[in-house]
């Protein structure tokens, strides 16, 4: 299953890498620069590659318990960190390294529920 | 003076469009797939999608207009995770599915009880300086 092997686990463990630098840069008083971009970007290609990676499952012959909820998660996971960076380019204090690491640490709970429907 | 939408007022927002897109999306889905299922927490759901996003954009807009939108979906937003958190534990049986609310917003790490008193504070902190 696409959506519990590797891929899922290195998306996680990024999100979370991204949730704790967006943290510690509020924290430090920073505003978000680079790096909150270029670890958005990195987290988001790993999202767009394990929602392909599902997609192919799918067309394969897989299934989910709910299609309709599924996909709505699916698309929220991918537009999250997108909208976050816009938002937190409109804000260049530490609330807006706060608003890329609250967003990255959705991501994983997102990764959780995409996991239990695809159970 | 701090403005209602920048600042931590941004991260409000963010936060508040999130719930707003999670309980309106949660909602069009058991109200299109199983309304007749819990019609009462279906309904629930959808009207605390609305007050998520009204809230959203009375903290965005930020001028008088918006802080009094934003002030009035926080004070019922509080109201309601409070009523129906309160009655979801005293009467397991009365909302047969879980709303946003249910359980204090357990479901989604209490942040739907923490939301609207953060709301509050940030509006109160931010209020304009004239004299009543």
């Amino acid at each position: 299953m696409a959506v519990n092997g590797a891929l899922a686990t290195a998306t996680i463990v990024a999100g979370l890498t991204l949730a704790a630098w967006g943290g510690l840069t509020a924290l430090l008083d920073r505003p978000p620069g680079r790096t909150h971009v270029w670890g958005a970007g990195l987290v988001e290609a790993l999202l767009a590659a394990l929602a392909g990676s599902v997609l192919i499952g799918l067309a394969g012959g897989g299934t989910v318990a709910e299609p309709v909820l599924f996909a709505g998660y699916l698309l929220t996971t991918l537009a999250l960190l997108p909208a976050a960076v816009i938002l937190a380019r409109m804000e260049p204090s530490r609330w807006g390294s706060a608003i890329v690491g609250g967003a990255a640490l959705v991501v994983p709970v997102l990764i959780l529920r995409l996991q239990q429907l695809h159970g | 003076m701090a403005e209602t939408n920048a600042g931590p007022g941004r991260l409000l927002i963010g936060v508040y469009g999130l719930f707003a897109v999670a309980a309106g999306a949660r909602a069009g889905v058991q109200i299109a797939t199983r309304f007749a299922d819990a019609p009462v927490a279906y309904t629930l759901s959808a009207l605390a999608a609305l007050i998520y996003l009204a809230a959203t954009a009375g903290l965005a807009l930020g001028d008088r207009r918006g802080r009094r939108l934003a002030l009035a979906c926080c004070t019922v937003e509080l109201a309601g995770v409070l009523a129906v958190g309160a009655s979801s534990l005293v009467w397991r049986d009365a909302v047969p599915d879980a709303t946003v609310w249910s359980g204090f917003g357990a479901g989604y790490g209490f942040v739907p009880l923490v939301l609207p008193v953060l709301g509050l504070a940030w509006l109160r902190r931010t209020r304009p300086a004239v004299t009543r």
